[in-house]
Order: C-alpha cells, then sequence, then structure tokens
C-alpha cells in the first residue's frame, strides 16, 4: 500500500488551512481564556462540510479517506487544539454506530452527525474506571422492551454539548466488565440525563469535558449497539481507531508550535543578529521539525493502514499516538524554550500549545496503555504469548 | 439570466514578485490563488443564482493551463461550468490584448451580465472592464458595492462620497464589483467534490476567430523596468518591542505631530 499524499490530499490541506488561518487561529487565544465553547467554529465547520468525513456519502457524509480526515484534524489543530477536538469527538462519539450498528440505527443517527446538526460523545470513562475499563460500575437494567441506566461518567469531553451519546454500561454486572458491558446510543434530551459539571483543565479550555449523571435513563433496546456483551468489544475497536485523531491533533499541534518558533527566532535579535542564527538555536528548530515530521508520517501509515483494515491495526494507532503525543509535548515545550521569556506570556500562543499539548499524552489511552498495546503486539509476533 | 463571471490566476498577495528576464510575471515562482478582487464578483454571480435571479453561473478566464485551478477554485464555491481561454500567442499579453481576448470569448457565451472584479491584483490597471465593455459596444456598470437586476435590467449601487448612487442599463452589460460586495464564501468540502465533476473547456484563439495578427503580438504597451522603490526620507523602524511598548512609542510620535 501505498501512502504518500495526494494532489487531492494537498488541495484539502490548502483548503483547511486557509480557512484555518483566517477564521480559527484568530479564536484560539480567546477560546483558552474564555473557556467557551466555541458554537460559531462549529457551526463554521459543519457548512463547510467538515464534519462529515468519516461519514457515507449515502448519510450525507464526504467518506474521505483516513488519511485525508487526518490531514482536517492536523490543520485545525496547528491553528487550534480546542477546535480540532469538534471533528475528533463527532467521529469518536459515532464510531460505536459505524462499526457496531445496525443498517437501520445507522440511518436513523448518522445524517444528523453527518451534516453537524448533531453532536456525538462518547461515555465510557468512570470516576473510578480509566484506563481500567473492564471496572466499570454503571448498569443497564433490562425492564420490557426497554433498558434503564443509572450511574455516572467523568471526563467525557463534549459531555454537555452533545445532543448523541454511545454509553457502555453494564447488562450483567456478574459477569464484570469485560463480558457484560454493553453499548447504547442515548439522546441527550431523555429523561434523567443530565450533565451536572464541566472540568477546569489546564489545556483544551474551549472544550467541555463533562461529569454525566444518568438516573433512570430509560432506552429502548432498539438503541442498544450489538448483542448484550459486546460493549467492551466495541469499545476497545473505537479506541483503535479514533486515537489516529488524537495522534493528527498532536502532530497538528506540533507544527503549530513549530512555526510560531521559527518566525519568532527569523525575527527577534539579540547579541546584534538573529535568533535563528545561532547554531544553538538552529539544533533546537531542527530536531522539532524532523520528530514532528516522523510523527506525521507514522500517522499517515496508521491512517492507510486502517483503511486497508490491516488485522494489527492496534500495533500501528498505538503507535502513532504514542509517538505523535509524546512529540507535542516535546515541541511545544522546546517552543516556549525558543521564544524565551515571550514564550512564557499569554501574548504568544505556545504557552497554550503546551498546556494543550499534555492531553495527547493522557486520552483516549495514556501513553503507558499505548505501550502495553504496542508491546502486547510486537511480542505477539514474535510469538511470546501472552500472560496467563 | 445567464451570468459569466471574469477571473484571473495571480501571484499570492505579499509574495515576492519575481520577473523573468523579459520583465514578465513569474508565474511559476509564487503560489498561484484567484484574484482577491475577483472573489467578490463570483460572491455576487453565486448570491443572484442562490436567490433564483440567475440560471446559470459560468466562469471564464484567460491564462496558461495552470489558471484551470484558479477556474476549478471557483467552481467548488457554486456555479455550473467553466471556459479556458489559452494560447501560446498570449503570453506577455497586456489589457487590450486580455480585453480583446475576453471580449471574443464574451460574444461567444453571449451572457446577460458579464461580471468582473475591478482590478486585478498583479498588474493593477483596472482597464478590463471598461476596455471589454467598449469593444462588445454594451454598457459598463462599474464599481458596484451590489449588483441587482429585474425585467431586463442590471443596476448597480455605487458608492459615493455623498452617499450611493444606482446605476442601470438594459441587458446584456459588462459590470464590475468592489469588496463592498461582502465577505466571499469559502468552498466546502462537497462543493471541492462537485468541482471536478462540472465541464471545463479549454479554447485557443483559433477556436474565438482570431488570429495572432488581430492581437498585434497581444500586447499594446510593453514593460521597460521593474525595481523597488527606494527610501526617500530617513524613518525610525521599531523592532523587537512588545506590542504594547510599540503602541505607545507610535501614539507619542503620532501626538508630538499633533496628529492625534
Amino acid at each position: 500500500m501505498t501512502y504518500l499524499p495526494t494532489a487531492d490530499h494537498d488541495e484539502l490541506r490548502a483548503v483547511v488551512r486557509e480557512l484555518a488561518d483566517e477564521r480559527i487561529a484568530p479564536r484560539a487565544a480567546e477560546i483558552d481564556s474564555s473557556g467557551e465553547f466555541p458554537w460559531d467554529l462549529k457551526e463554521l465547520l459543519a457548512k463547510q462540510d467538515l464534519l462529515g468525513t468519516c461519514f457515507a456519502e449515502k448519510h450525507g457524509g464526504t467518506a474521505l479517506d483516513t488519511i485525508a480526515q487526518s490531514i482536517l484534524v492536523e490543520e485545525i489543530a496547528r491553528a487550534d487544539a480546542t477546535t480540532s477536538l469538534i471533528p475528533i469527538v463527532q467521529k469518536l462519539g459515532a464510531l460505536p454506530i459505524l462499526l457496531a450498528g445496525s443498517e437501520e440505527q445507522q440511518d436513523r443517527y448518522l445524517p444528523r452527525l453527518a451534516s453537524g446538526e448533531w453532536l456525538a460523545a462518547f461515555a465510557l470513562t468512570e470516576a473510578a474506571a480509566g484506563s481500567d475499563v473492564a471496572s466499570n460500575r454503571m448498569r443497564a437494567t433490562r425492564d420490557g422492551d426497554d433498558y434503564v441506566l443509572n450511574g455516572s461518567k467523568r471526563f467525557i469531553t463534549h459531555g454537555s454539548v452533545a445532543q448523541l451519546l454511545t454509553v457502555f454500561a453494564l447488562t450483567d454486572p456478574e459477569q464484570g466488565g469485560r463480558k457484560g458491558m454493553s453499548a447504547f446510543i442515548v439522546e441527550t434530551d431523555t429523561p434523567g440525563f443530565a450533565a451536572p459539571r464541566v472540568e477546569h483543565k489546564m489545556g483544551i479550555r474551549g472544550s467541555p469535558t463533562a461529569e454525566l449523571t444518568f438516573d433512570d435513563v430509560r432506552v429502548p433496546s432498539a438503541n442498544r449497539l450489538g448483542e448484550e456483551g459486546e460493549g467492551f468489544k466495541i469499545a476497545m475497536a473505537t479506541l483503535d481507531r479514533s486515537r489516529l485523531g488524537i495522534a493528527a491533533q498532536a502532530v497538528g499541534i506540533a507544527q503549530g508550535a513549530l512555526d510560531a518558533s521559527v518566525a519568532y527566532a527569523a525575527d527577534r535579535q539579540q547579541f546584534g543578529q538573529r535568533v535563528s542564527d545561532f547554531q544553538g538555536i538552529q539544533w533546537m528548530l531542527a530536531d522539532m521539525a524532523s520528530q514532528t515530521e516522523a510523527a506525521r508520517q507514522l500517522t499517515y501509515a496508521a491512517a492507510a493502514r486502517v483503511d486497508a483494515n490491516a488485522s494489527d491495526l492496534p500495533y500501528w494507532t498505538s503507535s502513532a499516538k504514542l509517538v505523535a503525543g509524546d512529540t507535542a509535548m516535546r515541541v511545544t515545550t522546546d517552543a516556549v524554550q525558543v521564544l524565551g521569556g515571550y514564550g512564557y506570556i499569554t501574548e504568544y500562543p505556545v504557552e497554550r500549545m503546551m498546556r494543550d499539548a499534555k492531553i495527547t499524552q493522557l486520552y483516549e489511552g495514556t501513553q503507558q496503555i499505548q505501550r502495553l498495546i504496542v508491546a502486547r503486539q510486537l511480542l505477539q509476533r514474535a510469538g511470546v504469548a501472552a500472560r496467563g | 439570466m445567464k451570468i459569466v463571471v471574469c477571473i484571473k490566476q495571480v501571484p499570492a498577495t505579499g509574495a515576492d514578485k519575481r520577473y523573468t528576464d523579459d520583465l514578465r510575471l513569474d508565474r511559476a515562482a509564487a503560489e498561484a490563488i484567484i484574484n482577491p478582487l475577483d472573489e467578490y464578483a463570483i460572491e455576487q454571480a453565486l448570491r443572484l443564482a442562490d436567490a433564483g435571479a440567475a440560471e446559470s453561473v459560468t466562469y471564464l478566464s484567460m491564462g496558461p493551463d495552470q489558471a484551470a485551478e484558479a477556474l476549478r477554485r471557483a467552481l467548488a464555491m457554486g456555479g455550473d461550468d467553466a471556459v479556458l481561454v489559452s494560447d501560446p500567442a498570449l503570453a506577455g499579453a497586456d489589457e487590450w490584448g486580455t480585453a480583446k481576448v475576453l471580449a471574443a470569448a464574451l460574444d461567444k457565451l453571449a451572457p446577460d451580465v458579464a461580471l468582473m472584479g475591478m482590478a486585478s491584483d498583479d498588474a493593477r490597471g483596472s482597464l478590463v472592464p471598461g476596455a471589454v465593455a467598449a469593444m462588445r459596444d454594451v454598457p459598463l456598470l462599474s464599481y458596484g458595492a451590489e449588483l441587482a437586476v429585474s425585467d431586463g435590467e442590471a443596476r448597480v449601487r455605487r458608492l459615493s462620497a455623498t452617499g450611493y448612487d444606482w446605476v442601470g442599463a438594459p441587458m446584456p452589460v459588462v459590470a464590475s464589483v468592489t469588496d463592498q460586495v461582502g465577505e466571499p464564501r469559502y468552498a466546502s468540502l462537497k462543493g471541492i467534490m462537485a468541482a471536478k465533476r462540472k465541464p471545463m473547456e479549454t479554447w485557443s484563439l483559433e477556436d474565438l476567430g482570431l488570429s495572432a495578427d488581430d492581437l498585434r503580438g497581444a500586447a499594446l504597451t510593453q514593460v521597460t523596468d521593474a525595481r523597488a522603490p527606494e527610501a526617500k526620507a530617513p524613518t525610525e523602524r521599531l523592532e523587537n518591542l512588545p506590542a504594547a511598548e510599540a503602541a505607545a512609542k507610535i501614539a507619542d510620535w503620532l501626538a508630538a505631530r499633533k496628529l492625534i
């Protein structure tokens, strides 16, 4: 398989970059300082058909390949990490339906997600179950033709602004999370659902990270995704794909920080020369650039494997998210260093980019979980059986 | 009502314009875009189409093969089809040569309104709309902040020192519009995908019934020199200052000259 960007990819990049430079970048600082969800940019992205790229044309989407979807996220993230979460989480919330939904469920819900009329969110994590997904406690009790959901979720990105949630709950608590969990589509105007609070965060401050409560929330069995007990599998299959969105976001954040560093270093003068003339700075910029490019290329290689439905998909997507997240943190930290004192103040964007980058090492599977996934695949290939 | 929007592909604004040895614009050296002032003409045409006042919007451009990209970009914003007039004999054409070719192409396309931006970002002659109208012997409605059509008449709203005038003429007309039209739309992703399937034709001089002789070498004017302006008066440069400090210094400078 080849995965060099095509002319179409380059055109998409140019179009999104123009939009990002003209309409998104100017809003980034304000979104960060106010912590408000950028509804105007969500409408703009929806209007430009940029929230429907992972959906089929029959549902009103544009069915772009995964590299193109990555480029879209990258270019938005270069301008603003918060705004890039809008297409990322739209896909994350929809993936359980795309992977495990019936045709009827897809026809019922996907058009409104593709058009951006509704926002989606993915509700898996609980206060006591982050990396340890299997120790989820939320319950879904069968009652006639419905399920009644009780429990709470924590750290749900866009949970307070979404109209549709894909929710994971135990239909068979005896079996535990791995075998007893099921997935459901929940419309957020269902009685008993609430988003009582959102977190105050280090970064991606305009993206609401919500606590969700379910108090006898009644969901028809027609909204269950797949069979009872398939929830864990659906969640893992979702994350195997969605984490590529985070890889692309991290690449974009790194690129934005690099671009800001180059521009500053070329302009700022000290000791009678441009800062960019100092070899020490040139070495820093070179490391930042080559590492960002490496992360980008690995992300595209993983994207190509997603489209090819490779059997070792998790190896690729976890590697990409691992490398890209660590790269974003390193590059943004170095960017603050290149800008010196000016890098520390809010007048320049790199301190925000550094705060934004940190989350890419944490959500959709911490870097530690990504390492476990890569190691498991590696050892499996080498014929080393998993521990009992 | 049929509209043809004339657009030009130009080097990106702010790019260093590089000239070839014979003092022609080196189009390969810089990123090429739709002339920004033409985007307002595109936007005006598409608004009329959205409102049902225009049945079709066609784009017309004269340029090298590369100009087809600009036409595709325009089609991505909206519209139905495009025509590129391209011929080796047109290299180095000036406003007169361009106007002659566009006039011939417009006579062949026969629109009710031939719509243009008020000037191109590279040569900035602002001559083509007037020349085309004169050559085709149709009215010119220039510098419109808005274009409206009704009952066989086209009108532009033109800003003046004291307010605005509405100037109208029976169609067919040539019209030019300014940035007062309002923000041009972005091409949506579906628009970009649809643009690839919209028809685009390429015409040569022969297709227009013109020969190189008719154009007398495509240009009546000749570029003799191109250079950057020299700094005349001593200037004070504020560099490497935080924005607030620089602004304070500028304010002091203006106040010292009683300008604020």
